[in-house]
């Protein structure tokens, strides 16, 4: 394994709170091995910043395997880079080149706020969820796990869907900062399975009702979610959610869910 | 103090039925005038406080990461057992028992064991009932595989994920009861101090991270379920943030730690390849299933590329030196021997600090024989996730592979209802010590942490709150909650403005890492722990006068909690060390070179003198812990030696 590194030169959104203003601010990776990922070149930074007493730039990230869905940020106007199906935290330094510019901000929408830096706050999310992203299951009450069958391909499809992290790329990417990609992955999810059908058509007017009051635009067919999400969840999953949408306005019109309080 | 486990008596088969027969209830009506916190929210976190939020009690649930969903839990990738015998290849609730607590090498307590068996075949069907998209065969049922050397198919997935699924399947069971107001959920939340009045749990400390609020919650008990602690090494295949702080600030009030020593070294990591790297990448150990391990009988070949030796140069050394198993051998011996032709000068991929550490993990044969499409089904997702992260394509060129820090089998000792020795104080999932024994098998993670979780912890918390009834009520300015979050700010105070502030907490982490690493691994000696022993507290002692924290406590401030947990690790460290040169046998994880068989491979046990559970009580100094023993009685399975030749 031959070694190359490289000089970064990069461009930091800094911000304290979501009642200033923030800017970027210009900083140096240098020396930087093209097998360091991503985060570690970022992590290089700021031990310097810390080093010489200044306030090191936060970021979020967890489980960095691309799994948990913590971290994100924009790289040069994509969320999580320039590497296709790839969370910011698998994103490795051997996809940039020497002399590199970067430019680095949090997801931009009003339904996450920024906390600080390219910190965001997707509590929005869980309350997508709350309103109805689930399948009712008392604990200890459940029939033998084989006594419905599922044929592969729609467990299949259903995993496909279930594979979203929520981390909340599609919104980032989005001109009308749209959750419907998010929305509807888990509509797909839980719709497939015949465990979901009971709730199937309240789920989806409670998940929607929620995320219009969480201040998600609509979707106008940009797709620019489905391009940029790591887990290349289909944008196909937003017609199934209309259609489940659709289908329960006309069954019952005036029945509106009410969303949850927004934070 | 006194190991009391609790165990109800009679027949394995009946004990746990037996107990909840005869356990405490409360009143349906009466459960919301309880509050339980729960600490954590991956497997066992998420499905303990969905389930006592669903049954009524009133729930305050804390993570510190940005939402439930974030928990490390997401990122097992293999399975969980169950025996459900699905396949009808005579698996049973007794033969996951058995091979548990044989896998365990007769470290784990053995009713804990029996009722993880039992409860596994109910966490499937939950799992199923909640959406869970395991996956099937083409009749629409369930599909098995054999895993990390069963001789059953009991282990249930969903592809490489499924530890994603189960957690998003715990989560939105907890978001659900979010919504109906039954749980509370603070994320962004870390415990910091434990809230003990009159000898019992009553709450916790925590810092907002958002605002750096220090803020004190009362309750009338407290389950840590906060995972493990195997960042002590610094690199493991664990999430940046999975830390010991909760764990062992209870510990630090109180609550004994078990078996602190065992700590499982997964076998099939993506090796290091610098020295910067930040963590370390399991590929699921299904992997042994097709994949041939193998190094260069000859150092000179260590740098040659690999499709340049030729089949006679190449040392097969696990199909060698355990015919009968082969690749699939347990966990422990696979890593062990990885190390061991390494040490040798036979390790293979870059040099770092001065070793090579990886071995081929080839799957040429098993593309001859099943052709790539069919090795594509099978591992497609973890080949991918290999390139991203190598840059090198498995299909053409071997992986390499290493062992890393993985699993901790130790954590809070606990009795059979998973109280800690602190009454109103549990402990599940990974924070606990009690079903693994000295090693844990592969897929049995998960199923801990959802027995723990969905059916454990419902009992067991309302037995408790049933018997205790009435606690007195704790105000917020009660002098020991003042007291507990006077330590927090203190030790804040102190982490911010160190004597001669001039390294990060990363520094101090790396550098106890490798030493730990090196003395405390894989492969443990008298001398080396005894070296370890003595750096330790030198370590300790420079972070608290050099560790460097930029800004205040009252601000996001991911530096600060960083530190707060590096000096956390700091003191875990040395109870691993101590419980390591205690522990005078080799048994499981644990591995003491002293200890071995004549032909000096394989591990030696030593039942007569450590067939018991260590567990250390806080002494008020971290460098004399005071050891208690939890003698290990196995009334049906007389211990019997593990062989994989």
């Amino acid at each position: 394994m031959t070694e190359r590194t490289m000089n970064i030169t990069l461009h930091v959104w800094r911000q304290d709170n979501p009642g200033k203003p923030g800017k970027f601010e210009r900083y140096e990776a240098t020396d930087i091995s093209e097998h360091s990922s991503f985060l570690e070149m970022l992590d290089l930074v700021n031990e310097g910043l810390i080093k010489d007493g200044k306030d090191p730039f936060s970021y979020d990230h967890d489980c960095r395997e691309g799994v948990c869905g913590m971290c994100g940020m924009v790289i040069n106007g994509i969320p999580h880079g320039p590497q296709a199906a790839t969370t910011t935290c698998q994103l490795h330094m051997r996809k940039f080149k020497n002399g590199d510019e970067l430019w680095l901000e949090p997801w931009r929408a009003a339904g996450f706020p920024v906390i600080k830096d390219l910190v965001v706050d997707r509590d929005a999310f869980d309350r997508i969820i709350q309103a109805g992203g689930y399948i009712t299951s008392r604990t200890g009450s459940a029939p033998d796990a084989n006594g419905i069958a599922i044929d592969k391909k729609t467990a299949d499809a259903a995993f496909d869907a279930a594979a979203c992290i929520g981390c909340g790329a599609c919104v980032a990417a989005c001109p009308n900062a749209s959750a419907m990609l998010f929305v509807s992955a888990k509509i797909t999810h839980l719709g497939l399975l015949p465990q979901g059908q009971p709730e199937r058509k309240d789920r989806a007017r409670k998940m929607v009702a929620q995320a219009d009051a969480e201040g998600f635009g609509g979707c106008t067919n940009h797709r620019e979610c489905e391009a940029a999400c790591p887990k290349e969840i289909k944008f196909a999953n937003i017609a199934r959610l209309n259609r489940d949408f659709i289908g329960a306005m006309i069954k019952a019109p005036d029945d509106v869910p009410k969303p949850q309080p927004v934070r | 103090m006194e190991l009391n486990s609790n165990e109800p008596s009679g027949p394995l088969e009946e004990r746990w039925t037996k107990h909840r027969d005869h356990g405490k209830l409360v009143n349906p009506s009466n459960r919301r005038n309880y509050t339980v916190i729960v600490v954590g929210s991956g497997l066992a976190g998420g499905a303990g406080a969905a389930s006592l939020g669903e049954m009524g009690y009133n729930v305050k649930c804390f993570a510190f990461q940005d939402s439930p969903r974030r928990a490390h839990s997401i990122a097992a990738q293999g399975g969980i057992n169950a025996a459900k015998n699905y396949p009808n290849d005579g698996d049973s609730v007794w033969r996951l028992f058995y091979d548990t607590l044989k896998g365990g090498d007769f470290r784990g307590r053995e009713s804990n064991t029996w009722r993880l068996a039992e409860i596994s075949n109910g966490i499937i069907d939950q799992c199923v009932a909640q959406g869970v998209p395991f996956a099937r065969e083409y009749g629409g049922l369930l599909a098995n595989r054999s895993f990390g050397g069963a001789q059953v198919s009991r282990t249930f997935y969903a592809r490489g994920q499924t530890g994603q699924q189960l957690l998003i399947g715990a989560y939105q069971a907890l978001e659900r009861q979010i919504g109906a107001g039954t749980v509370e959920m603070h994320t962004r939340s870390e415990m910091l101090e434990l809230i003990i009045v009159d000898g019992v749990a009553r709450g916790i400390v925590t810092r907002n991270l958002v605002s750096g609020e220090i803020e004190a919650h009362v309750a009338d008990c407290v389950v840590l379920a906060t995972g493990g602690y195997g960042n002590v090494f610094y690199l493991s295949t664990n999430a940046k943030g999975s830390n010991c702080t909760a764990a062992w600030r209870a510990h630090r009030q109180g609550a004994a730690f078990a078996n602190p020593c065992f700590t499982q070294i997964h076998p099939t990591c993506i090796p290091q390849a610098g020295e910067h790297q930040s963590k370390l990448t399991l590929m699921s150990e299904s992997l042994r299933n097709d994949g041939r391990i193998w190094v260069p009988k000859k150092k000179e070949d260590v740098t040659k590329k690999p499709s340049e030796i030729p089949e006679e140069d190449r040392y097969y050394y696990l199909e060698e030196r355990y015919p009968a198993f082969g690749n699939l051998v347990p966990r422990d011996v696979a890593s062990r021997n990885a190390k061991y032709v390494c040490d040798d000068g036979l390790g293979v991929g870059p040099e770092v600090a001065g070793q090579r550490r990886g071995v081929y993990l080839d799957f040429a044969d098993a593309i001859e024989r099943l052709g790539q499409k069919e090795v594509e089904d099978r591992y497609g997702n973890l080949f991918e996730m290999y390139e991203r992260i190598t840059g090198e394509n498995p299909y053409e060129v071997p992986m390499r592979i290493y062992p890393a820090s993985h699993y901790t089998m130790g954590g809070l000792w606990v009795d059979y209802n998973l109280m800690t020795t602190i009454p109103g104080l549990f402990a599940a999932g990974e924070a606990n010590f009690s079903d693994h024994g000295a090693n844990r098998l592969g897929a049995s993670a998960l199923m801990q942490g959802l027995s723990d979780g969905y059916f454990v912890l419902p009992f067991t918390v309302g037995n408790y709150l049933g018997t205790v009834r009435e606690l007195p009520k704790v105000e917020l300015d009660h002098p020991e909650v003042k007291g507990a979050m006077e330590r927090v700010t203190t030790r804040i105070d102190k982490l911010l403005n160190a004597p001669k502030p001039s390294k990060t907490a990363d520094e101090f982490h790396r550098e106890l890492g490798a030493l730990i690493w090196d003395k405390c691994g894989m492969s443990r000696n008298e001398a080396g722990l005894k070296e370890a022993l003595e750096k330790i507290p030198e370590i300790r002692e420079r972070f608290w006068e050099q560790i460097k924290v930029p800004g205040t406590g009252e601000m996001f401030n991911q530096t600060l909690e960083r530190a707060g947990r590096v000096a956390d690790f700091m003191e875990l460290a040395e109870l691993l060390c101590i419980d390591a040169l205690n522990r005078e046998e080799s048994c499981g994880a644990h591995f003491r070179e002293e200890h071995r068989s004549e032909d000096g491979k394989e591990a030696k046990r030593d039942d007569e003198n450590f067939q018991y559970v260590a567990a250390w009580e806080f002494s008020g100094d971290v460098s004399k812990p005071t050891l208690h023993k939890e003698p290990l009685v196995f009334e049906r399975l007389k211990p019997s030696t593990r062989s994989y030749k």
